[in-house]
C-alpha cells in the first residue's frame, strides 16, 4: 500500500486517492483525498448514499480500501488499528446496544474490549462517560428500554470512554429532540475546546454550520470541496435583494447597473450583485424615481454553497 | 511501527502539541483477558444461555423419573433400548449420569454449542455491536479467539450441568454404591464418579468440532439465526449421513463419528483407541475450521 506523501504535521486524518469498490462493482468512495486538521471541528456533509459512511468505516480499518490510503493519527490504517483505536472514540451509524444488558454493562463490556484501558478505572471512567451524557439516572436500565435518544447517548458515553484525540461521530444527532440536539453541539463544542479533533458527519446543513470549523463535501463518492467553513460559504456570493412596490422599474434599472439573473417575485427583485459599490446601485434606483422599501445582501448559507458546488438540489444519491 | 514513514520524509507526528507519539499508555497484558471475562459473564447471563441450560438440566430429571415409574414393579428398564446404560440406573443411581451424556450427546448438547456458536459473530453483526466492539479495539484475532474459548467453556459447563443434574437426581432416587464396568469387574463408588467425571469431559471434547464448524460459519454471514439455523442443520445432516452404509469410507471424518466412544471410559481396563481417534479428529476439525474462521474473519468487511 502506497503511504500519503501529503500528511502535513497537523493532520488527523490523510487520505490519498481513497477509493472502495463494493464487490458488486458499486463505487461507494472514489480518489478521496481528505485532510483533517488537527484541534479542527471537521463536518463531513454529503446527502445519503454519497459514501460517508464508507469512508469513516475505511479510516476505522472496518473495510479495507480497493485502493489509495488512509493515515489516522499519523500511522497508516488499517494496518495499525490497535495503536490507533484506543485514541479514537466512534459513533458509527447510529449506536448498537446490547438490548439485555444494562447502560453500565454496555459501557463496560466496550471499554473491557480495550486491551488498553486499565480495569482498575473502569467503573469510574463508566460513571463519568455516562454523567457526561446525562444518563446516569438511567444507567441501571436494561438497554432495550431506552428510547432512541437516550441510545444515541449511551453510545456517545462509549466513545468518550477514554480521554481521545479524535472523535468520529456519524450522524450524533440522529433521533434526538431539539433539546437533545443543543446538548449534543454543546458537548461536542466542549470535547472540541479541551482540544479533541471532532470529525462530524452530517446530512444536515445547519448542523454543520452552527458547530464546524472545518468542512468536507461529499457527493456521489468523490470529494467536491473542503476547507474552512468561513472560506466555502464566502464563496457562494450573497444576493441583492430590492424590496420595492415598483418591481417593474426597479428589475429595469437593476439590469442597467450590471445585476445580472434578475428574480422578480410580487414586490421583491432580487439578483447577482455587480462588481460595484452597492451604494451607487441604491443611488440609481432612487434617482430612477423607484421606490425602496429594503436594500440589502443576503448573506450566502452552506445550503447556497453546497447548491453552487453540487449544481443539484440536496438530494439521495441516485 | 516507525512514525516516519511518509515518503517525503517528514515525520507526521513530530512537532506538535496535538499529533504525538501513539501508545502513551503502558497496558499491562494481563488486560486483555477483560474482554474474555465480560463475555464470559455476558454470555452466562442472557436469558437464552440459561434456558439452553434449564433443557440440559432437565433431560436427567425427565429420564429418572422415566425409569423409576418404569421399574417401580420390579421390572427392569429400557427393556434392552434405550440409550446406554439405561438398564443399571436401578441398581445403581450414578448410571444415570452415563444414560444422560448419552441421551443428550447426539443431539441437545451439539444444538446448545450451534447456537452459541453460531450466534458468536453473527449475532454480534446482527446487533451492530461488531463495529463497536472493533473500533474499541478488540482486535480481530482477539475477538475471534475469545469467541471460541467462550464456546468452550460453555461446552464444559453444559456437559457438567448434565452430568452433575444426573448425579443429584440419580442420588435422590436409586441406591449409590460399588458398580460393574461393561468388561464385569467390579469398582468402587469412588472410582465410579472419578471415571464420571472422565466421561464428562470425553464428551465435552466431543463437541470441540462442532464448536469450530459454528464459529466458522457464523463469521459468514450477518445474520445470528442462519449461523445458528446452518450448525444445527450440519449436526442433523451429518448424524444422518453418519448411518448410511454406503457412505462408510467417509463415516471416520465425520465429527460425530466416534462420539460415542466414551464409553470405553467404562471398559476395565479402559479401552483408548477409539477415545483417541475421537480427540484427534476434534483437534483436526478444530484446527480447520479454525483457521477458516480466522481468514475468513480477518480479512471481511464489516459492513454490518
Amino acid at each position: 500500500m502506497a503511504e500519503p506523501s501529503t500528511a502535513e504535521p497537523d493532520t488527523v486524518i490523510a487520505t490519498r486517492a481513497l477509493t472502495k469498490r463494493y464487490r458488486g462493482g458499486q463505487l461507494a468512495v472514489d480518489g478521496l483525498d481528505l485532510s483533517v486538521p488537527a484541534g479542527s471541528v471537521f463536518g463531513f456533509l454529503g446527502p445519503n448514499g454519497s459514501g460517508k459512511t464508507t469512508t469513516i468505516r475505511m479510516l476505522m480499518g472496518l473495510i479495507e480500501p480497493t485502493s489509495g490510503a488512509a493515515r489516522v493519527l499519523g500511522q497508516p490504517m488499517p494496518r495499525a488499528t490497535r495503536t490507533v483505536l484506543p485514541h479514537v472514540g466512534a459513533l458509527i451509524e447510529g449506536p448498537a446496544l446490547y438490548g439485555f444488558l444494562s447502560g453500565r454493562d454496555n459501557l463496560l463490556r466496550y471499554d473491557s474490549a480495550d486491551p488498553t484501558a486499565d480495569p482498575r478505572t473502569r467503573r469510574t471512567r463508566v460513571a463519568a462517560a455516562l454523567d457526561r451524557v446525562g444518563l446516569t439516572a438511567a444507567a441501571g436500565k436494561k438497554a432495550k428500554a431506552y428510547s432512541l435518544g437516550m441510545k444515541q447517548r449511551l453510545g456517545l458515553a462509549a466513545a468518550l470512554l477514554q480521554p481521545r484525540r479524535l472523535l468520529v461521530l456519524d450522524e450524533p444527532t440522529n433521533g434526538l429532540d431539539p433539546q437533545g440536539m443543543r446538548e449534543i453541539r454543546s458537548l461536542v463544542r466542549e470535547l472540541a475546546s479541551e482540544g479533541t479533533t471532532v470529525f462530524l458527519s452530517s446530512h444536515l446543513l445547519d448542523e454543520i454550520e452552527q458547530v464546524c470549523t472545518h468542512v468536507a463535501v461529499m457527493a456521489q463518492g468523490r470529494l467536491i470541496t473542503q476547507g474552512p467553513v468561513a472560506e466555502l460559504a464566502a464563496g457562494a456570493r450573497g444576493r441583492l435583494v430590492v424590496t420595492t412596490p415598483d418591481p417593474g422599474d426597479a428589475a429595469r434599472v437593476l439590469k442597467e447597473q450590471g445585476v445580472s439573473d434578475v428574480v422578480v417575485t410580487e414586490d421583491r427583485v432580487t439578483g447577482e450583485p455587480p462588481e460595484r459599490d452597492l451604494a451607487e446601485v441604491n443611488a440609481a434606483l432612487v434617482t430612477a424615481g423607484v421606490r425602496v422599501r429594503g436594500f440589502g445582501l443576503e448573506r450566502a448559507s452552506l445550503e447556497d454553497a453546497f447548491v453552487a458546488l453540487t449544481g443539484e438540489g440536496f438530494d439521495v444519491a441516485g | 511501527m516507525s512514525r516516519a514513514e511518509t515518503t517525503d520524509g517528514t515525520d507526521v507526528t513530530a512537532g506538535t502539541g496535538t499529533v504525538e507519539v501513539v501508545g502513551v499508555r503502558k497496558p499491562s497484558p494481563l488486560w486483555t483477558l477483560g474482554l474474555l471475562r465480560n463475555e464470559l459473564v455476558t454470555t452466562l447471563r442472557r436469558w437464552r444461555t440459561i434456558a439452553l441450560l434449564g433443557v440440559l438440566a432437565a433431560v436427567p430429571v425427565l429420564v429418572g423419573i422415566a425409569v423409576k415409574i418404569e421399574t417401580s414393579d420390579g421390572a427392569s428398564a429400557g427393556g434392552g433400548g434405550g440409550p446406554a446404560f439405561i438398564a443399571q440406573i436401578t441398581n445403581n443411581g450414578l448410571f444415570l449420569v452415563f444414560t444422560a451424556l448419552a441421551a443428550t450427546l447426539p443431539f441437545f448438547l451439539p444444538m446448545a454449542i450451534g447456537v452459541i456458536a453460531g450466534d458468536a459473530i453473527a449475532g454480534e453483526a446482527n446487533a451492530g455491536t461488531l463495529r463497536y466492539l472493533l473500533v474499541a479495539p478488540a482486535g480481530r484475532t482477539r475477538l475471534l479467539l475469545t469467541k471460541y474459548a467462550t464456546t468452550l467453556a460453555f461446552c464444559v459447563i453444559a456437559t457438567l450441568v448434565v452430568a452433575v443434574s444426573a448425579l443429584i437426581v440419580g442420588a435422590l432416587l436409586f441406591p449409590l454404591g460399588e458398580l460393574t464396568t461393561i468388561s464385569g469387574t467390579r469398582i468402587s463408588f469412588g472410582e465410579g464418579l472419578g471415571r464420571a467425571f472422565l466421561i464428562a469431559l470425553a464428551v465435552a471434547a466431543s463437541l470441540i468440532g462442532i464448536a469450530a464448524l459454528g464459529l466458522f460459519v457464523s463469521t459468514l454471514t450477518n445474520s445470528g439465526i442462519a449461523a445458528m439455523a446452518t450448525t444445527v442443520g450440519l449436526l442433523i445432516t451429518i448424524q444422518i449421513l453418519d448411518q448410511i452404509p454406503q457412505l462408510h469410507s467417509l463415516q471416520p471424518y465425520f465429527f460425530s463419528h466416534y462420539w460415542l466412544s466414551f464409553a470405553d471410559l467404562m471398559r476395565d481396563p479402559v479401552y483408548w483407541d477409539d477415545l483417541y481417534r475421537n480427540l484427534g479428529l476434534q483437534g483436526l476439525y478444530a484446527a480447520v475450521f479454525g483457521t477458516a474462521a480466522w481468514a475468513r474473519f480477518t480479512t471481511k468487511d464489516i459492513t454490518a
